[in-house]
């Protein structure tokens, strides 16, 4: 381990890895390490042993579950959006042929007590008891202007100017209700609370076709997912980076950030080895996650998520028996600030044995009771065979990392998707190298 | 003349240095070299065998990429195989064990009907040997696994190693395979994200 490389990086969760690849396959030197004897950090799947031993060390699972093998339960609840960045990421670097995906069967959203699909056709559209009968036509009229919206053309506009009008605006002008604004800024532009009604409208509506685009890909649901869990991700972009020389050593112990006088970055020391690079990148946990590492905070809790893994042997009710679906229970449904949100997946998946159902329920924490406020979310489930509850801390870099050339990654975040993953690891590829990400547009071959 | 094409996914498996991308490139480019660095950016290798009914059998290579250097090569990368060559030296009794434990872990972990052939490489340096064949034919066939001696140095043996495998999968399947239509995209049960949404594109009112 005397050589030097150009970056070393910390962690192998699905941001470190993309990153790991990226930088690998422009011909950095790259030497990525973790401190588990598994792929993924806090983004993995673990099997039933790995689970238990996280959460319940003192317990194996139980055989009614079936074989170890057949499980991969993600810790992070996240779907792909279809026509997403994370998307575009996977097929500019040709993972996808490490990877198969399916689709999520359903979206659903909470409303007075009860789910219903969002609607994936028109003809759902028109028979959906999300709205009434004006209020569908409203829609309508809402929906046509953001499709037909050409930012060129004034005519297209009604007045409405996307980059100063709030949403609010917007919705006033076509009249829309409550709940149905509940439905549009969260179950469709996917916000996680309510402070997007103010903001100018442009990101809002860039959501909504994101969303509508995705949905219109593959038909069901505007979500896919990889077959064997999420954590399939990670190790795609892994091999991706050792194909390009990256070199990785799992279970080992990083036990300090060596730094010089200046507090620059010298090398990572594991046990009496000191490995040095020019660079470090690595995710919260290898930099004191909250309390100081080498005499500095480099990091500091934003929020708390609570994240409920539970195993169920069958669909959930009201799901006309999907074998996955997201849930979003806005947050104005709960009196909460913040979605609660509800990720199911199944052995369609190749996740759990056959007749297992695996739903994570995930909110941002609000109050000092987490597990009580995600109980809207448990209570949709109908019978709970088990429960692993974690509550993760947000983490995020106090320092830009340019001074130091130590680059830390943020925690994995509760929305339902990749997104804000993709925005990290744009925003940490810019300030180490200095340049936009750019990916390659290419010709994209479509088989029969 | 119709003939009938089968692909398979191959995985190599075993110590580092034993010869693993040797062999690869020895199968599939019929050549050796003795200070070649580890391969860069060589993600996918196919080669084709014909059978003597005509029957073609493609496979798909997976190579480690090194990763099994440090003890990290992903479950991915054996997921779904549907066939592995373990690889042991036979001047490094050591890199027998190594083997052993590679094929307990396939026995555990991988689909069960996957074909595994053990390969004991640089046949060539036999004056070195430290892995009699007895010892581990004797071990191949407990464990029933397929069982040669080969040299990517010469060549000896790597051809027939992997017919012989050719002739073990079970050729019953249509061409694509569930495990190794992974990496292509026909005929794949799941979604095609290299497809671009054509009949729906942007302009098309909201499929919500
Ligand atoms: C979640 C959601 C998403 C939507 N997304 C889109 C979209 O992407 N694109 C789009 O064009 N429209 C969208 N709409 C509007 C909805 O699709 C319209 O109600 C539908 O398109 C009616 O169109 P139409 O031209 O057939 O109706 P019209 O020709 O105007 O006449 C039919 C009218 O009767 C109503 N109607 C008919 N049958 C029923 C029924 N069974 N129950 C209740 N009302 C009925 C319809 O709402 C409609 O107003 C959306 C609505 C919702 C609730
Ligand atoms: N003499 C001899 N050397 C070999 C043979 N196969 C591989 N080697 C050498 O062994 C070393 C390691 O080979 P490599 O294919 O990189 O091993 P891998 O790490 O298992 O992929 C290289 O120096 C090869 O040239 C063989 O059959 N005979
Ligand atoms: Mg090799």
């Amino acid at each position: 381990m005397d050589e030097e490389y150009d970056v070393i990086v910390l962690g192998t969760g699905l941001t470190e890895c993309i990153l790991s690849g990226l930088l690998s396959k422009e011909g950095k030197k790259v030497l990525h390490m973790d401190r588990n004897d598994y792929y993924g950090g806090e983004s993995a799947s673990l099997n039933l042993t790995q689970l238990y031993r996280k959460f319940r060390p003192d317990q194996t699972p139980p055989s009614e579950l079936g074989r170890d093998r057949d499980y991969a339960v993600d810790l992070v609840p996240k779907f792909i959006i279809a026509s997403g960045e994370l998307t575009q990421i996977l097929v500019h670097t040709e993972v996808t042929r490490y990877l198969e995906f399916k689709q999520i069967a359903g979206s659903f959203v909470y409303r007075d007590g009860r789910i219903s699909k969002v609607p994936s056709t028109e003809m759902e559209a028109v028979k959906s008891p999300l709205m009434g009968l004006f209020e569908k036509r409203r829609a309508k009229k809402f929906f046509e202007f953001l499709q037909n919206w050409k930012d060129d053309d004034p005519s297209t506009h009604q007045g409405i100017n996307l980059d100063k009008d709030s949403m609010k605006t917007i919705y006033e002008k076509f009249g829309l209700e409550p709940g149905t604004q509940d439905f549009i800024g969260h179950a469709m532009a996917l916000y996680l609370d309510d402070d997007y009604i103010t903001k100018p409208a442009r990101a809002t509506y860039d959501r909504i076709i994101l969303y509508t685009s995705s949905m219109a890909r593959y038909g069901k649901s505007p979500y896919i997912y990889p077959l064997y869990g999420l954590g399939e991700l990670p190790q795609s972009f892994a091999r991706l980076s050792a194909i390009y020389g990256g070199t990785y050593m799992l279970d080992k112990q990083i036990d300090e950030i060596v730094t010089d006088a200046d507090g620059k970055f010298v090398g990572a020391r594991s046990g009496d080895e000191t490995v040095k690079a020019k660079q470090v990148i690595g995710d919260p946990s290898y930099f004191g996650a909250g309390r100081t590492s080498a005499g500095k905070i480099r990091v500091v809790e934003e929020g708390k998520v609570v994240r409920a893994i539970c195993v169920l042997k069958h669909p959930i009710p009201g799901t006309d028996d999907s074998d996955s679906c997201q849930i979003i229970v806005p947050q104005n449904q709960v009196n909460r600030r913040n979605d609660i949100y509800v990720a199911m997946v199944s052995s369609t998946h190749n996740v759990c044995a056959k007749d297992v159902y695996l739903a994570i329920v995930s909110t941002v924490v609000e109050t000092d009771k987490p597990e009580l406020e995600i109980k809207p979310g448990l209570d949709l489930l109908g019978p709970i065979y088990d429960k692993f509850v974690s509550i993760s801390s947000q983490y995020t870099p106090t320092s830009d990392g340019k001074a130091d050339n130590i680059f830390i990654t943020r925690s994995y975040d509760a929305t339902s998707h990749f997104e804000t993953v993709v925005e990290d690891v744009q925003d940490v590829w810019k300030r180490v190298t200095g340049t936009d990400l750019v990916l390659s547009k290419k010709e994209v071959e479509v088989q029969e | 003349m119709s003939t009938k094409q089968f692909q398979f996914k191959l995985v190599l498996l075993g110590e580092s240095a034993v010869g693993k991308s040797s062999l690869v490139l020895r199968f599939v480019k019929d050549q050796f070299d003795d200070y070649r660095e580890s391969t860069i950016g060589a993600a996918f290798l196919t080669q084709t065998v014909t059978l003597e009914d005509q029957t073609t059998v493609k496979f798909e290579i997976w190579d480690t990429a090194g990763q099994e250097r440090y003890k990290s090569l992903a479950p991915m990368y054996y997921r779904n195989a549907n066939c592995a060559v373990v690889v042991y030296d036979i001047t490094q009794s050591a890199s027998l064990d190594k083997a052993r434990n590679w094929v307990r872990e396939l026995q555990r972990q991988a689909d069960p009907s996957i074909v595994i052939a053990l390969c004991g490489n640089k046949a060539d340096l036999s004056a070195r040997r430290q892995v009699s064949e007895e010892e581990a034919k004797k071990y191949a066939d407990e464990e029933g696994l397929m069982w040669a001696e080969t040299s990517a140095k010469t060549g000896e043996g790597v051809t027939e190693i992997f017919t012989a495998i050719a002739k073990k999968l079970p050729l019953t399947a249509p061409a694509s395979r569930s495990g190794a239509a992974r990496g292509t995209t026909a005929a794949r049960s799941g979604v095609d994200l290299n497809k671009q949404s054509t009949a729906q594109g942007q302009n098309e009112p909201c499929n919500c």
